[in-house]
C-alpha cells in the first residue's frame, strides 16, 4: 500500500515528529511505499542539517536523511513554511539573497501542490502534529 | 474509519470530537499523551464506553502506564500495528 505522511511539528518540542518517523519506518519494514513524507508548519524545523543534538540523545535530522538516503524517500518541506522559519537550499539562497543554506541531505523544498498530489497518489495520508 | 487521538482527555477534547463522529465499525488508536484516556479508573475512561480501542505500547511505557492499568479490551500494539490499522481502514482521521 502507498502511504503519504504529513508531519505538522518541529523535532524536539512535540512527539509528533517521533510518532511520525516511526510510522515511517515500520511501514517500510512491513514492504509498503511511502510515497512522500511532507513537513509543513513547524515540520519545517526537521529539515535543517545545523541542529547539533547532544550525543546521548537522538538525532531527529540524521535520522530522516539516513532513512531517505536508504528508502529513496521523498522528503519534501513546505516552500512557504520553510521561507518564514529560515530553512534554505541553493535554490532560496539564490532567489532571496541569503548567504547560506541550511537543508539536510535527503530534503527537497517544494510547494503545497506536493501534499496535494500525495494524498490523490497515495491509498492513505496520515496526519502527525500537535 | 481509523480515528488518531494525541491528546490527554484532560487537556484537550480531541477524543469527545473524534467519538462523537462514531459509527459503527471504527476503531480508536490513542497515541501520545492520547493514551492517558484508556488508563482504568480514569474520570474519562467512560468516553470510550463501546468502542474499539487500540493504544501504542511505547506510548503507555512512556508514560509509566502498565498494561494491567488500562480498561478492560484495549488491544496494546506496536508501531508495526499502527501500519495494519491504516491499511485496513480506508478512512484515517488525525483529531489533532
Amino acid at each position: 500500500m502507498k502511504f503519504t505522511i504529513q508531519v505538522n511539528e518541529g523535532p524536539y518540542q512535540h512527539q509528533a515528529t517521533d510518532s511520525a518517523y516511526l510510522f515511517t519506518k515500520a511501514a517500510l519494514e512491513k514492504g509498503h511505499e511511502i510515497f512522500r513524507v511532507f513537513f509543513y508548519h513547524d515540520g519545517v524545523n526537521n529539515g535543517t542539517r545545523l541542529t547539533t543534538p547532544p550525543q546521548d540523545d537522538r538525532n531527529i535530522v540524521k535520522r530522516w536523511s539516513e532513512l531517505s538516503a536508504e528508502h529513496d524517500l521523498d522528503l519534501v518541506i513546505c516552500v512557504a513554511a520553510a521561507q518564514r522559519r529560515g530553512i534554505v537550499d541553493d535554490g532560496e539562497a539564490e532567489r532571496n539573497g541569503k548567504d547560506a543554506t541550511n537543508i539536510a541531505p535527503g530534503f527537497r523544498i517544494s510547494g503545497l501542490g506536493q501534499l496535494v498530489e500525495g494524498a490523490i497518489q497515495s491509498d492513505r495520508l496520515v496526519v502527525f502534529g500537535d | 474509519m481509523l480515528h488518531i487521538v494525541n491528546k490527554s482527555p484532560y487537556d484537550r477534547n480531541s477524543l469527545d470530537t473524534a467519538v462523537s463522529y462514531k459509527v459503527d465499525g471504527d476503531i480508536f488508536l490513542l497515541i501520545e499523551d492520547g493514551v492517558y484516556a484508556a488508563m482504568k479508573g480514569g474520570a474519562a475512561a467512560s468516553k470510550l464506553d463501546g468502542c474499539s480501542v487500540s493504544v501504542l505500547g511505547a506510548d503507555i511505557a512512556a508514560r509509566g502506564i502498565a498494561e494491567d492499568k488500562l480498561i478492560d479490551g484495549v488491544s496494546v500494539i506496536d508501531y508495526a500495528g499502527f501500519v495494519d490499522l491504516v491499511e485496513a481502514n480506508e478512512k484515517v482521521q488525525s483529531w489533532l
